[in-house]
């Protein structure tokens, strides 16, 4: 056979491939839609769960969701960035340094579940928080960190080292450095980063299993030592644990749920874009 | 400025350059925190059972008399699908990432890179929802089984879940080999196809290696969409057209019924520690991998 004939073949089982990667994932947003869209409206979207479940809105899970993300942010953010300036800014190339990013790769890696054993173990056990917004907010806040690390670090790094040196020239100290120059313009890369991180952590059904999440619990929760509902929970409830449920409530969950986290990945990439086109350097 | 105002201001730099340098250490200090609260609650388990009955036990029973807690089945259930996740996902990854770093034009390219991502961001709860409601009937149906929750359907799920990561890092490494290795064997008249599988593929090996064991830690610590995919029977398995239970869907569903410092509760924390040790290890050697690549 012709080589020429050869590569023919190849590119297309590569372009195949390719293809049969992608059509799963228009199927599943195309089946999502068509079976969950015709529950959705304001109802749906604003009012408590009504007979176990089986009808009524889903208001309280998103709330829930929205009270832990929020929660996750709030630790995760200050915690991640200062820890992405340590390694790029301060720290030193040598076996210390290399240690924290073995650490920080194999958090990234430690598998869902085990963050919820974890947080278990840890905050609700532990440290008596029990099963509340508090310790699954931990939770999460800990699995999202190598993700706004990484992120964090990318967008350090990205700023050019000649700013660094025209405000230290100036006199200005390392702190003020970081804190005026190079922390603005990191500041897209950093948001993007951590808007991943959120729409990850708003996803997870795991680790919030044992920390925070309730079966069922039709109103609003009082304080941050209070259980929740959360959308990925509510859904597995739903989908495996109460019996006779239409299958449109399944579906319009299924739906708020990637459609709020689709959404979030959007403002992340259309920051990303508005930063790349503002870019001077 | 006053003197005194300086000393002020170098007082509280010290103090913030502290700060930071406690954030970076906070990373390593939440592993052992990981490691330490899985060991204490999971090594009590050998007070009870013996680790031989634990590590070599073949048969996972908590309501049994006496319970029995061997984590063969488990283990054998996670490999099993992980192996069968892996199958589709490497040869599907590794196509995917070829066609979007060497052939794909621009447009395309961005849109195969979009869908991934797309496919990265869908909560393992979705596909784990779908799989039960729509790829499960349809395995059952293929193949004339009793259930559509197996093995395989579960494998097949979990590849779609891998293929992202795989595809992001494969890509990566095949667009970081040098544009000279491929230039070299292009005037030495070899065709395009000819240069990816000699020259571009030999080059990146050790990113595609990595990319294949960050595939497999993602996979055997995926939690919802296999324990809702895969049948939940903790009997050792012997064919993919059967249900199998894994160490991280036998965790999700047992905590919940277990109670705090019993006999079960410890030995789940022992599967969560087993579970931590193969990650860990998967982890540690795949960034020594990517490592040896940036050199």
């Amino acid at each position: 056979m012709k080589p020429q004939t050869k590569q023919k073949i190849a590119f297309t089982c590569l372009g195949l491939a390719a293809v049969v990667v992608i059509i799963p994932v228009i199927v599943i947003f195309v089946i999502l839609i068509d079976k969950g869209i015709s529950a959705i409206n304001w109802q749906f979207l604003s009012t408590m769960p009504r007979m176990g479940m089986r009808a009524g809105g889903i208001y309280p899970a998103i709330m829930g969701t929205v009270y832990l993300v929020s929660g996750t942010i709030l630790v995760a953010l200050p915690l991640g960035v200062l820890a992405a300036i340590y390694l790029v800014e301060y720290a030193k190339r040598n076996w210390w340094t290399r240690m924290i990013e073995i650490a920080i790769v194999n958090l990234a890696g430690v598998p869902s579940v085990v963050y919820g054993l974890f947080g278990m173990g840890f905050f609700v056990i532990f440290f008596k928080f029990g099963a509340s917004i508090l310790a699954g907010s931990l939770t999460l806040a800990i699995m999202i960190l190598p993700v706004i690390i990484t992120a964090s670090k990318e967008a350090l790094m990205s700023v050019p080292h000649s700013f660094r040196e025209a405000s230290l020239a100036l006199g200005v100290s390392k702190w003020q450095t970081i804190r005026c120059v190079v922390l603005p313009n990191a500041l897209p890369g950093i948001l993007t980063g951590t808007i991943l991180g959120i729409s990850r952590a708003a996803g997870e059904t795991a680790p919030i299993l044992f920390t925070v999440a309730a079966f069922y619990l039709p109103r609003l929760p009082k304080s941050i030592f209070d259980q929740c509902m959360a959308l990925p929970y509510h859904l597995y409830v739903l989908s495996t644990q109460v019996p006779n449920v239409k299958e449109s409530l399944q579906y319009g969950t299924a739906l708020v749920l990637v459609g709020m986290i689709f959404l979030l990945n959007l403002v992340a990439i259309i920051i990303r874009s508005h930063m790349r086109s503002k870019k001077q350097w | 400025m006053s003197r005194s105002d300086n000393t002020v201001k170098k007082f509280f730099e010290k103090i913030i350059e502290k700060i930071i340098l406690l954030n970076g250490f906070a990373c390593i200090l939440f592993v052992i925190l990981i490691f330490f609260f899985l060991a204490k609650d999971g090594l009590a388990l050998f007070k009870v059972s013996s680790p031989i009955q634990f590590f070599f036990g073949l048969l996972w029973n908590p309501l049994a008399e006496p319970p029995q807690y061997g984590i063969v089945p488990l283990l054998l259930g996670s490999i099993m699908v992980t192996l069968g996740a892996i199958a589709i996902s490497v040869p599907l990854g590794l196509a995917c990432a070829i066609f979007i770093g060497e052939i794909a034009p621009r447009w395309m390219r961005e849109i195969l890179k979009a869908g991934v991502e797309l496919l990265a961001a869908i909560p393992s709860i979705v596909i784990g929802f779908i799989g039960m409601t729509m790829l499960a009937p349809f395995v059952k149906n293929l193949f004339g089984l009793p259930t559509g929750l197996t093995a395989l359907t579960g494998s097949i799920a979990l590849a779609f879940m891998a293929i992202p990561t795989i595809v992001s890092i494969m890509e990566d490494a095949i667009t970081a080999v040098p544009r000279t290795y491929k230039e070299g064997s292009l005037a030495l008249g070899a065709t395009h196809w000819q240069t990816i599988y000699r020259v571009t593929i030999p080059a990146a090996s050790s990113g595609i290696v990595a990319s294949i064991m960050l595939g497999i830690g993602r996979v055997i610590g995926e939690t919802m969409a296999v324990m809702m995919i895969t049948g939940n029977a903790s009997v050792i398995p012997h064919s993919f057209l059967q249900p199998v239970r894994t160490m991280t869907a036998t965790i999700a569903a047992e905590m919940g019924e277990t109670v705090i410092g019993s006999d079960h509760y410890f030995a789940l924390f022992a599967v969560g520690l087993v579970l931590f040790a193969i990650t860990f290890v998967i982890n540690f050697f795949a960034d020594m991998a990517l490592h040896q690549q940036k050199k």
